[in-house]
């Protein structure tokens, strides 16, 4: 499903947070929103799932205008927010529960305990389960979802440098298998340019898109990585270029 | 051995505060009518027995069925002013006002109105209870992440469902902390209510011993008091323990 996004503007109590927003992701593509914190980045995707309301501008995913609450996205925030009173397995159900599906969803997320490393803990509590492995929860209830368009809100943030590296890893091999269109919201540059094919650079609050960057690399590896000093730098000048401290 | 200590600190302190009440009683003799020893009071507890469980068993009635009834008011009236937070704002103070009026006042004025029949001792377990169980719903409620209501509603839940799906989930260990507190009260609410007016329940037996001077069967029948607002409490805690896995602690 290709998403297309005009002039998205937004404004909090007379602040404008987002000023003309205009973006599309190809079907299939990952697209990642990079950006200094606090400009704004997560609202964008919060106008997307229909949480918040833009003040202009519009949103389609393929050519079909969205308004309000969608199902063309699965959202996939910072924190986990696995309810902690539900098990895993109901937890990843979610969706299930919502649109009368469950017996449906539940089938298919045994299925993938295995490949999201979760084997074993379908009645486990999110208590019982580590900071990664509580992530990979998350993960696989947003890909449950019966979206075409995955929306991911610094989903690794609140780990640890070295889960997060393994995180990272882990969501490249999936990207793969799912084979869905993906927006990621992050402030790693690292992150970035690791799993996107296309990195949108947004400027200080009010947000604007202020550089595109096009990364054609197919057979990505850490080693890969770590001899992209020259991206890193480049894209940080380009940040650096738009903000103000 | 740490853990041993501090369960068996309380035990003997307890143990020695009794042994002090019932040496002293022998020492200064003091009279039954004034002051009952431990041993007296066992012994009216067991000679009693049979009367005492009659009576609690009406006042065990009366607290459940109030705190039954405070417990869907909370819970109807947390969901409605967590909906409607100008509601809120009008129904709150209004709430922490009937809190403000003494239950001995309001007793006798529920038995005018109502008679000296099961009502109004119920609705006096209902006044003592329903405010600790609704304020810690309210405030369960209101205290919910809001990242949680966007997700489900990002999700595609409606309104009501997102209450179902988390809010009231996540406000359940607010309620239950409440509930402790009014399963506590319950059964003094009875008693209260019982004292007032009433043919049968542990505050009319309490009220007839007393004035007969018996105080051996007042201290038996204020210690099944007790018993039974530990056993409400204990309940509640049950019920959490098997309802709530997720709650218990980990070793």
């Amino acid at each position: 499903m290709k998403l297309n996004v005009q002039d998205l503007t937004f404004s909090y109590e007379d602040k404008k947070i987002l000023d003309g927003i205009t973006f599309s992701v190809e079907e299939g593509e990952f697209v990642s929103l990079l950006g200094p914190s606090g400009c704004g980045k997560s609202t964008i995707l919060k106008l997307l799932t229909g949480v918040l309301t833009p003040v202009k501008g519009s949103i389609t995913a393929d050519g079909q205008g969205i308004r309000g609450l969608s199902q063309a996205f699965s959202y996939m925030p910072q924190n986990d927010l696995l309810f902690p009173w539900k098990t895993i397995l109901d937890n990843v159900c979610l969706y299930g529960q919502i649109h009368g599906s469950l017996d449906k969803v539940r089938q298919e997320a045994r299925k993938r305990f295995l490949e999201f490393g979760l084997a074993g803990c379908e009645d486990f509590y999110p208590a019982q389960l580590s900071g990664g492995m509580r992530q990979r929860a998350a993960f696989l209830r947003t890909s449950l979802c019966q979206a075409d368009i995955l929306l991911l809100d610094e989903p690794f943030g609140a780990l640890d440098v070295i889960t997060r590296g393994e995180m990272q890893d882990w969501l490249l091999e999936m990207r793969k298998k799912l084979n869905r269109t993906v927006l990621l919201v992050t402030h790693d540059m690292d992150e970035a340019i690791y799993l996107s094919d296309r990195i949108l650079i947004l400027s200080q609050s009010p947000a604007r898109i202020t550089d595109e960057l096009l990364l054609e690399e197919k057979s990505r590896s850490r080693d890969w990585l770590y001899r992209q000093g020259g991206l890193r730098k480049e894209i940080h000048e380009r940040i650096m270029a738009n903000t103000s401290l | 051995m740490k853990k041993y200590s501090q369960k068996i600190m309380p035990a003997l302190l307890i143990a020695g505060l009794l042994l002090f009440w019932e040496c002293s009683v022998y020492v200064f003799h003091i009279p039954l009518y004034v002051l009952p020893s431990p041993v007296q009071v066992i012994r009216a507890l067991l000679e009693e027995g049979a009367t005492l469980a009659f009576h609690a068993q009406v006042t065990v009635a009366e607290a459940l069925a109030g705190m039954g009834l405070s417990l869907l008011l909370a819970v109807f009236l947390g969901v409605i002013m967590d909906c409607f937070p100008l509601l809120r704002q009008s129904i709150y103070p209004i709430l922490v006002v009937t809190q403000t009026v003494p239950m001995i006042v309001m007793a006798p004025i529920l038995i005018i109105y109502m008679g000296f029949g099961i009502a109004p001792k119920i609705l006096t377990v209902v006044l003592m209870c329903f405010f600790p169980v609704a304020v810690s719903f309210c405030d369960g409620l209101s205290q919910v992440d809001e990242e949680y209501v966007n997700l489900v509603r990002s999700y595609g839940a409606g309104r009501f469902k997102a209450y179902g799906l988390v809010k009231i989930p996540a406000a359940i260990p607010s309620l239950i902390s409440g509930l402790k507190v009014a399963a506590t009260y319950s059964i003094s609410g009875a008693v209260v209510g019982e004292w007032i007016g009433a043919q049968k329940g542990l505050g009319y037996y309490l009220l007839r011993v007393k004035n007969s001077y018996m105080l051996d069967r007042v201290f038996a029948c204020v210690a099944v008091i007790i018993a039974l607002s530990l056993c409400m409490n204990g309940l509640i805690r049950l019920y959490q323990y098997h309802a709530l896995p997720y709650m218990r602690k980990k070793p």
